[in-house]
C-alpha cells in the first residue's frame, strides 16, 4: 500500500488544530469536549495504524514518507518530515496512549476542563512532531514545545506541591536543552566552516562529524547530553522526575512516563549517537556506568518509598537506565532492545500510573501505610495491578521481559561494556522484582486496611466515608487495550523486533563498530580494549595487567 | 543634482514625520475640544503615510532594502502599534482633565496632548534619521533627536512623583551618555580629520587603525550603550521603566534601543575591514573582520549586560522592573549578535549578525509590546497596577489577556516556535560563525535563567488564585488590539519570518562591506561566493 506523505502532516496537524480550535469546535460543555477530544485522538490512532500496516519495512534503514517545505530557508531551517521504523513505533505508542489517557481522566478533571484537553492535544501534536521531524531545529522546536503543555498540566491540575514541581520541571529541562541548542548550532557551523551551507537537516548534520575533531565532538556530545540526559533522565540529573511525577495529575504522569521521557532516549538514539560517532564511543562506557548507577540506585530508593506513585516514578529512572545501557552498548541487540524497552516501559508504567490514579480517586491517598489488601474490595483492580506489575518487572511472556533481556544481552556482548556491566545491571532486575512485589504484596494482598473514613466500607459504606466500588466499565475499557498490548508484545515481540534490526544496524554501521556476534571476552580483554579505545582513562587504570593480551583494534575507532 | 538635493530626497519620509509632528502641536492646542481630540488621528495618519511613502519609495525604485529604508519601515510599523498603545494617555492625566473640564476655560498650559504626540513623532523621526546617517554629526543629531523627546515623555505623568524622578534620572544620565559618545565621535574626527563615514573608512584604510581611533570607537560604543541599556550604562533602566507610564515604557524599550543598535552597526562598520579568502571547496569568500580591541569590548559588554540583566531580573517583584531588566538582558543577546558581524561572509545569511540584530529588534519589540499592553490593562485605584500579585488569576478573569501574556513571555524566553527563537538562531549562528562559542554558551545559559522570571509572570496569570484585591481590569480596545497584534505577529513571524530574515540581510549587507574592495575582488574573481549579490546591493545603494 502506497502511503501519502501527507499522512505524517495530518498526524501532527489534526491534534494541533483541534487543540487550538477546541473552543470553536466543541463549545464549553465538558461532556462534549471530552467526547470530541477522545474522537480526535482515536482518529489519530487509526491513522498511525495505517503507518504500521502500510509502511514498507523492508527498507527501514532509510526514511520513508519524506516531505520538506520551506521555513527559514536562508538560515537553513526547513520543516522536514520522515519516518523510519523506530519513529513509527514511537508514534504508535503516542497515539495509542493518548485516547487511553483521555478516557482515563474523564472523572479526574472537573475544573478548567477545556483547557486541560487543549493542553493534552497540543502535547500530542508536539510529541508526534518530535518523532516525525528530520530537521534538527524542527525536532528541537517540538522537543521544547512539549514543556509548555506539561508545565500547565502539572501546574494547574497537579496535587499539593504542583507549582514547585511545574517550575522545577520546566527550568531543569529548559536549562539543559538550551545547552543542546548551542551544541546544535555549533555542529551546523562545523559544516559551514568546512565550506558547506547552513543546513540543519539530519542528512547534513550526519556528515558534520567528518569536519570535527575528537575534542569538538566530545564537547558537542556533552552539550547534547545536557539536554537529552535530563529529559531521559539519566543519573545524576534525574532529580526533577520524582517531584514532577508525584505532583502531576494521573494523565500527566502517564504521558510523562509513557512518551515524554522517550523523547530523551529517542533524541540520543537519533541525534547524539549517530551524528557524533566518535564521541558516542568515547562516552559509551561512562554512560553505561551512569545508567547502571541509575538502575541500582533508583531501585534501592524505590524499595524505601512509602508513596506508591513515587515508587513507580523512581522505577522509571531505574527502567530507563536499562534503555540507556542498551543504546550505548552500540550493537544491534542493545539498540533494538532499547527501542523495544521504550515502548514497553511506556505501556506498563503508563498502566501502573493509571491504576494508582484510580485508587487515588477513590481513597485520596497514595500512602502504602494506609492502603492494604485492596484485593478484597477491588478484585478487578487488583488483578490488573498484579498483571502490570509483572509486566513492569519483566516476567517472561509479558512485554517487559524482551526489552530487558535484549539490553542486558547487548551490554554483555558489547566491546564497549561487557559482562560486568550486564551483571551489575542485572541486579537491578532483582531489586526491581523486590520493590514491585513488596509494593504489590502490601497494597494488593494482606489484611484489608483503608484510610480513615473508608474503614467501614465492608459494611457497605458509612457516614462520612465514600462508598468505594471496584473499577467501572470505563476504567476497565482503559486498561484492557494496555493489557492486550503488553501480552501481544510479550508473546510475539518479533513483529516489532524484526523491523528494528535495519535501523539499529544502520546506527551501528555509522558509529563504525561491529555489532554482530561479538565473542564473549574475558574481563581483562575487555578492559584492555577499553584502554586502547580511550587512552584518556589510561592514567587511571594504568596498573591493570595488560602485557600478555592481544589487543584487537576496534574497527572504525582509529580511522 | 547637488549632494544636498540627493540627501533631501532620501529623507522625505522623515520630512513627512516632522510636518506631521508640527501639525500635532497645533491641533493639540486648537480652541475646539472636538478638534483637539483628533491629535491622535493626525499622528497615526502621519505615521501611516510616512510608512507607505517609504515602502513605495523602496519597492518602486530598483533600490533593494537598505539599513535606512528598513529602519524607517520598522519604525513606522512598530510606531503605529506603539502609538495606538499610547493613545489616550495624555487625556487621562489629572491635570489635563482639569484643564479641559470646562469647554469655555481651556488652559493650554496644562494640556499635554499636542506635545506628547508631537514628541512621539519627533523621537521616531530621530530613529529614522539614524538609519540613513553617513556622517558623525548627522548620527549624533539623529541620536539626540531620538532621546530628547523621550526625556519629556517619561515625565508625562507629572502628578506622579515616580514619573518626575525617572524623568530627571533619565535626562541627566542621558546627557552624560551623550557627552561620552560625542567625545568618542570627536576622537574619531581627531584621528582621521573627517566626519563622513566613507571618508573615515578611506582614511583608516590608509593609516590603519590607530589607538586614538580605537579609543574613539570604544567611547562611542560605551556611550551608545546608554540607548540600548547595556552595561555599564544600564543603571537607569529599572527606575525609569518603572516610573514612566506603561505605554511610554514600551516606547523606551523599542525606540532608543533601535536607534542605539542601528548606530552601533554604523559605528562598527567604520572599523570593519573587508577581506577575502579562499573557502573550501575552492570558492572565494568575501568577509569582514573587526579589530580585536573592539571585539573584546563588545564581548565583555555582552557577557556582563545579559548576566546582570537576568540576575537582577530574578530579584524583582514588579512586572515593569522585571521587563526592564529583561530589556537589559535582551540588549546583551543582541550584542552577541552584533559581534557576529566579524567574519560575516557575503552571501551567507546566517553569518550576518547585524541582520540578526535587526531581526531580533523586531522580535523583541513584538513580545515586549504585547506584554506591556496586557500589563497596562490592569489598574488599581486609577493607578497602574504592576505587581506580580496584581496579575494573579488573570486567566480566570480574562483568558484572552492571559493567553496573550503567555505568548508574549514565551517569545521573550525564546521558546520555539515563537519569533524570539528564530531571532536567537539567527544571532547565535552568526556569533558561532565568528568564533564566539563561549559567549554563545553564556547567552544560552542566560536564556535559561531568564525563563525563571518570565515563568513567574505566567505563573501569576495562570496558577495563582485571584484574591479579592482591588485590581481592576480595564482592557481598552486599543490595548487589547496592540497585545493581540504583538502576540499574533510573534507567532506568525516565528513560523514564516523567512522573508524578514532575507530583507534584514539585504538591508545591512551594503553597509557592512566596503564597496570598493568588493568590486575590486569581483573583477578578479567574478565567481566569488555571494559577491554578485553584495556588489549589486552596494552598487544600487551607492549610485
Amino acid at each position: 500500500m502506497e502511503l501519502p506523505f501527507a499522512l505524517l502532516l495530518f498526524l501532527v496537524l489534526i491534534p494541533l488544530l483541534s487543540g487550538l480550535l477546541l473552543p470553536l469546535l466543541a463549545g464549553n460543555d465538558p461532556e462534549k469536549i471530552k467526547t470530541f477530544t477522545l474522537g480526535i485522538t482515536v482518529i489519530n490512532f487509526f491513522m498511525s495504524l495505517l503507518l504500521l500496516v502500510g509502511y514498507d519495512f523492508s527498507n527501514s534503514a532509510e526514511y520513508g514518507l519524506v516531505f520538506n517545505t520551506e521555513w527559514f530557508s536562508s538560515l537553513g531551517l526547513t520543516f522536514s518530515f520522515g519516518v523510519d521504523s523506530i519513529s513509527i513505533w514511537l508514534i504508535l505508542l503516542t497515539t495509542f496512549l493518548m485516547p487511553i489517557v483521555i478516557l482515563g481522566s474523564y472523572s479526574a478533571v472537573t475544573e478548567r476542563v477545556r483547557e486541560f484537553y487543549i493542553w493534552l492535544l497540543l502535547l500530542e501534536a508536539a510529541m508526534i512532531g518530535v518523532f516525525v521531524s528530520t530537521n534538527v531545529i524542527f525536532f528541537y522546536i517540538c522537543f521544547e514545545f512539549t514543556l509548555i503543555p506539561m508545565y500547565f498540566l502539572i501546574g494547574i491540575y497537579g496535587s499539593s506541591d504542583r507549582l514547585k514541581a511545574a517550575r522545577v520541571f520546566f527550568l531543569y529541562t529548559f536549562t539543559g536543552s538550551m545547552l543542546t541548542f548551542a551544541g546544535i548550532i555549533y555542529m551546523a557551523w562545523c559544516n559551514v566552516a568546512a565550506g558547506g551551507m547552513w543546513d540543519f537537516s539530519f542528512a547534513a548534520l550526519s556528515t558534520a562529524h567528518q569536519n570535527m575533531s575528537d575534542s569538538q565532538q566530545l564537547w558537542v556530545m556533552l552539550a547534547m547530553l545536557a539536554g537529552f540526559a535530563v529529559k531521559v533522565p539519566i543519573f545524576p540529573v534525574h532529580t526533577w522526575l520524582p517531584l514532577a511525577h508525584t505532583e502531576a495529575p494521573t494523565s500527566g504522569s502517564v504521558v510523562l512516563a509513557g512518551v515524554l521521557l522517550k523523547l530523551g532516549t529517542y533524541a540520543l538514539i537519533r541525534i547524539a549517537i549517530p551524528m557524533l560517532p566518535k564521541a558516542a564511543l568515547a562516552v559509551a562506557p561512562m554512560m553505561g556506568v551512569a545508567a547502571i548507577i541509575g538502575i541500582v540506585y533508583a531501585a534501592l530508593i524505590c524499595w524505601r518509598q512509602k508513596d506508591i506513585k513515587k515508587l513507580v516514578a523512581y522505577s522509571s529512572v531505574s527502567h530507563l537506565g536499562f534503555c540507556v545501557l542498551g543504546m550505548f552498548a552500540i550493537n544491534v541487540q542493545g539498540l533494538s532492545g532499547s527501542v523495544m524497552y521504550m515502548i514497553n516501559h511506556g505501556l506498563s508504567t503508563g498502566a501502573l500510573f493509571l491504576l494508582i490514579g484510580m485508587v487515588y480517586e477513590r481513597y485520596h491517598t497514595r500512602e502504602m501505610a494506609q492502603l492494604n489488601g485492596l484485593a478484597k474490595v477491588m478484585p478487578i483492580w487488583a488483578s490488573f495491578m498484579v498483571f502490570f506489575a509483572m509486566a513492569s518487572v519483566g516476567l517472561p511472556g509479558l512485554n517487559g521481559f524482551v526489552g530487558e533481556f535484549l539490553t542486558l544481552l547487548g551490554s554483555f556482548n558489547s566491546i564497549l561494556m561487557g559482562p560486568v556491566y550486564a551483571a551489575i545491571a542485572g541486579t537491578g532486575l532483582i531489586f526491581g522484582a523486590i520493590y514491585i512485589l513488596y509494593m504489590v504484596g502490601k497494597v494488593v494482598w494482606g489484611p484489608l486496611k483503608l484510610p480513615d473514613g473508608h474503614d467501614d466500607h465492608a459494611s457497605g459504606g458509612a457516614p462520612g466515608g465514600h462508598h468505594v466500588t471496584d473499577l467501572n466499565r470505563r476504567e476497565i475499557a482503559v486498561l484492557i487495550p494496555l493489557a492486550v498490548a503488553c501480552l501481544w508484545l510479550g508473546l510475539y515481540p518479533n513483529c516489532m523486533l524484526k523491523t528494528l534490526d535495519a535501523p539499529s544496524q544502520a546506527i551501528v554501521d555509522r558509529v563504525g563498530i561491529e555489532g554482530h556476534e561479538q565473542p564473549i571476552r574475558p574481563m581483562l580483554h575487555h578492559v584492555q580494549n577499553t584502554l586502547q579505545t580511550h587512552p584518556a582513562q589510561l592514567t587511571v587504570l594504568d596498573d591493570t595487567p595488560s602485557t600478555d593480551i592481544a589487543t584487537a583494534q576496534l574497527p572504525g575507532v582509529h580511522q | 543634482m547637488s549632494e544636498l538635493y540627493v540627501k533631501i530626497m532620501e529623507i522625505r519620509p522623515e520630512i513627512i514625520m516632522l510636518i506631521g509632528a508640527c501639525c500635532c502641536l497645533m491641533v493639540g492646542l486648537h480652541r475646539s475640544a472636538e478638534i483637539r481630540k483628533l491629535t491622535v488621528a493626525v499622528a497615526v495618519l502621519t505615521l501611516v503615510f510616512a510608512g507607505f511613502y517609504n515602502a513605495w519609495q523602496t519597492l518602486d525604485s530598483d533600490h533593494p532594502w537598505t539599513l535606512a529604508s528598513f529602519t524607517k519601515m520598522a519604525v513606522c510599523v512598530v510606531g503605529v502599534l506603539l502609538l495606538s498603545f499610547a493613545s489616550g494617555l495624555p487625556d487621562k492625566l489629572k491635570m489635563s482633565r482639569d484643564a479641559e473640564s470646562h469647554p469655555e476655560k481651556f488652559d493650554p498650559g496644562n494640556v499635554m496632548r499636542g506635545e506628547f504626540y508631537a514628541f512621539f513623532l519627533f523621537s521616531l523621526t530621530g530613529v529614522m534619521l539614524c538609519g540613513g546617517a553617513n556622517d558623525l554629526v548627522w548620527l549624533f543629531l539623529a541620536l539626540e533627536l531620538t532621546s530628547l523627546p523621550t526625556y519629556v515623555m517619561v515625565a508625562t505623568g507629572r502628578d506622579n512623583i515616580k514619573a518626575n524622578e525617572s524623568g530627571i534620572k533619565y535626562f541627566f544620565l542621558g546627557a552624560l551618555a551623550a557627552a561620552i559618545f560625542l567625545y568618542g565621535f570627536a576622537l574619531i574626527y581627531g584621528a582621521t580629520g573627517v566626519t563622513n563615514f566613507d571618508q573615515i573608512r578611506e582614511c583608516i584604510a590608509v593609516t590603519g587603525v590607530t589607538p586614538l581611533f580605537t579609543l574613539g570607537i570604544v567611547l562611542s560604543i560605551v556611550g551608545i550603550g546608554f540607548k540600548i541599556a547595556a552595561f555599564p550604562m544600564h543603571f537607569y533602566t529599572a527606575d525609569v521603566y518603572e516610573g514612566a507610564p506603561t505605554p511610554v515604557t514600551a516606547f523606551l524599550a523599542f525606540v532608543p534601543k533601535t536607534a542605539g543598535f542601528v548606530s552601533l552597526i554604523l559605528v562598527l562598520t567604520l572599523t570593519s575591514k573587508t577581506n577575502f579568502r579562499m573557502g573550501n571547496p575552492e570558492e572565494l569568500q568575501i568577509y569582514i573582520s573587526l579589530p580585536n580591541t573592539v571585539q573584546a569590548v563588545l564581548w565583555v559588554m555582552a557577557a556582563l549586560t545579559m548576566t546582570i540583566g537576568n540576575v537582577m531580573g530574578l530579584m524583582q517583584t514588579n512586572v515593569k522592573r522585571i521587563l526592564a531588566y529583561s530589556s537589559v538582558a535582551h540588549s546583551g543577546y543582541m550584542l552577541v549578535g552584533l559581534l557576529g558581524i566579524s567574519s560575516c561572509v557575503a552571501g551567507v545569511t546566517s553569518t550576518n549578525g547585524a541582520a540578526g540584530v535587526m531581526f531580533y529588534l523586531i522580535a523583541y519589540a513584538l513580545g515586549n509590546m504585547a506584554a506591556f499592553a496586557v500589563l497596562a490593562c490592569l489598574e488599581r485605584n486609577g493607578d497602574e497596577a504592576t505587581d506580580l500579585d496584581d496579575l494573579a488569576g488573570l486567566s480566570a478573569r480574562k483568558p484572552m489577556l492571559a493567553a496573550l501574556m503567555l505568548l508574549a513571555n514565551l517569545s521573550l524566553i525564546g521558546l520555539p516556535p515563537m519569533v524570539g527563537f528564530a531571532g536567537k538562531i539567527y544571532m547565535f549562528s552568526a556569533a558561532v560563525n565568528a568564533g564566539f562559542v563561549g559567549l554563545v554558551i553564556i547567552a544560552v545559559v542566560n536564556s535559561a535563567i531568564s525563563a525563571v522570571y518570565y515563568l513567574r509572570i505566567v505563573n501569576a496569570c495562570y496558577f495563582k488564585k485571584a484574591d479579592a484585591s482591588q485590581t481592576e481590569l480595564v482592557p481598552t480596545r486599543n490595548r487589547v488590539m496592540v497585545a493581540l497584534a504583538g502576540a499574533v505577529l510573534a507567532v506568525y513571524l516565528g513560523l514564516a519570518g523567512n522573508e524578514l530574515a532575507r530583507i534584514t540581510n539585504q538591508a545591512t549587507i551594503a553597509n557592512l562591506f566596503n564597496g570598493k574592495i568588493v568590486r575590486q575582488v569581483l573583477q578578479d574573481y567574478p565567481q566569488a561566493m555571494g559577491g554578485e549579490q553584495t556588489a549589486w546591493n552596494i552598487e544600487k545603494n551607492n549610485p
